[in-house]
């Protein structure tokens, strides 16, 4: 019996596709963004998200929701990063601050590098 | 012609017990009193699920399962195909008054105490129906692999990771990986068109086969008036009856799918934002709407987890209700359950326009 059910078990488990550990990205280059406006930008297979703040500063998160891993948005209107699938809030240190989320989101260090903004994981 | 019907009828009676099954047939009643219009939706229920299966099958037809291919597909029957607008959104329509109907049917047994013995089995192969029913309809929500099927499917199958020990191997095992992606999509359309439908037509089997054996349910209360009346014969009243719910169901299903065809949106993106206002489909959103009340964190737990768990433990109980009913069983009235189940309809009824009219932020 079991020797007819593991195969069948192990075969149901997807193969483990080995990721190449990305640690670096540029997210996008200087004057793409406004300020008070965010974009989405890959990391690696994972969404990141890019806001240039009112104040003239670069910052940049993992865009996965901590409740149900939708992907967030920056919502200029509030100054904030919010998740539309169950109005999860986030404040610009990537606290969360509002609706379901447990956790803060991963915050990545961004350093510009002549034209270049460089998304890295700390 | 009417020769060769007998003489087939003939050669069939010499091999298939015909007779028997005619007479089986004939003498099939159906009780007539106050709640007799409840016993309708059941076989509405069949019959929507039947359409399903032939538009599912026109369908396949052209439809391509794959990330690459599953979006333009889905274009090409809603733009190309003759007709192909109007198989798809009958598809999309029907699955939705499906789940409808095999809720109001259930609901409607529940509160007619039809579970009570000898019927636990038939209370228990139906709520299995329904559940997989509703599995039919996150996995067919995917295929189109549009915007809001994707984020819808990531949530889901989410949830199914926060199930404590079992979650992993669960999420995996629907996502096809780590994530939602074109391996997430080839999986759930071999769930939609291999794995659901042969469990749910062995279910559905045991379901109407019981049913045949023990006939319909009478409410305790019905039961024991001395003034009923008499039993209508199932062939040819209930039957012509019967084919009057169809009709109204297709002429209801086909007017939706013509006024309103089902739209295709935009295709997935997984490095795009959630989009505003994403829902899942309304029998999700009772408890998509739960879960936003629920706060993060409750004592040492993530408030999804002790949601997840109080609708598990929902779901398990209204599965047991036929050995959880003591008074039922005994042929008592058992206004408790009665009660439960009328405060579970409202709760699901009041969830679900929350849903749908309460703004997002």
């Amino acid at each position: 019996m079991a020797a007819v059910l593991y195969p069948i078990i192990d075969y149901i488990l997807p193969p483990k596709v080995p990721e190449a550990a990305q640690s670096r990205v540029v997210a996008a280059k200087k004057g793409d963004l406004a300020p008070n406006t965010g974009r989405v930008f890959k990391f690696g297979s994972k969404p990141g998200i890019l806001i240039l703040t009112p104040q003239g500063e670069f910052r940049a998160f993992s865009a996965t929701c901590t409740h149900l891993a939708c992907t967030v948005q920056y919502r200029p209107d509030l100054g904030q990063i919010w998740c539309a699938c169950h109005n999860g809030h986030y404040d610009l240190t990537g606290r969360n601050i509002a609706g379901p989320p447990p956790r803060p989101l991963e915050r990545y260090q961004v350093d510009l590098r002549g034209g270049d903004i460089v998304v890295s994981k700390g | 012609m009417r020769n060769f019907r007998k003489i087939l009828y003939v050669w069939l009676e010499e091999r298939v017990p015909l007779q028997d099954i005619g007479h089986f047939f004939a003498k099939k009643r159906v009780p007539q009193h106050l709640h007799t219009l409840w016993y309708y939706l059941g076989g509405i229920t069949l019959f929507l699920f039947c359409i399903q299966v032939v538009t599912g099958i026109l369908l396949l037809l052209y439809y391509r399962p794959t990330a690459e291919g599953a979006f333009e597909s889905v274009q090409f029957i809603m733009t190309q195909v003759r007709f192909g607008w109007l198989i798809r959104s009958i598809h999309s329509w029907c699955a939705n008054l499906l789940i409808l109907s095999a809720f109001v049917h259930m609901f409607s047994a529940f509160l007619m105490k039809a579970y009570r013995k000898p019927r636990e089995l038939t209370w228990i192969t139906g709520f299995f129906l329904l559940v997989l029913a509703m599995g039919f309809g996150f996995s067919g929500y995917l295929l189109p692999w549009n915007e809001l099927a994707f984020f819808a499917t990531r949530v889901g199958t989410d949830i199914a990771g926060v199930i404590p020990f079992a979650g992993k191997f669960l999420l995996t095992f629907l996502r096809g990986g780590d994530d939602v992606t074109g391996a997430t999509l080839t999986r759930f359309f071999g769930f939609h068109v291999a794995v659901l439908p042969v469990l749910a037509m062995t279910f559905l089997a045991l379901h109407l086969i019981l049913i045949q054996i023990q006939g319909m349910s009478v409410p305790p209360s019905i039961e024991k008036s001395p003034k009923r009346k008499p039993d209508m014969p199932f062939f040819p009243n209930f039957v012509l009856r019967d084919i009057i719910g169809w009709l109204l169901a297709l002429f209801l299903l086909t007017a939706m799918a013509s006024l309103f065809p089902w739209e295709l949106g935009r295709k997935a993106d997984p490095f795009a934002s959630a989009p505003v206002g994403i829902k899942p489909e309304w029998y999700f959103m009772f408890m998509f709407q739960t879960l936003k009340y629920i706060p993060s964190k409750i004592l040492f737990l993530e408030g999804e987890v002790v949601g997840i768990f109080a609708f598990g433990l929902g779901a398990f109980l209204g599965l047991l209700i036929p050995f959880l009913d003591r008074r039922s069983a005994r042929g008592e009235k058992s206004r408790l359950f009665t009660a439960i189940g009328i405060a579970v309809i409202a709760y699901i009824v009041v969830f679900t326009l929350l849903a749908v009219f309460v703004k997002a932020t």
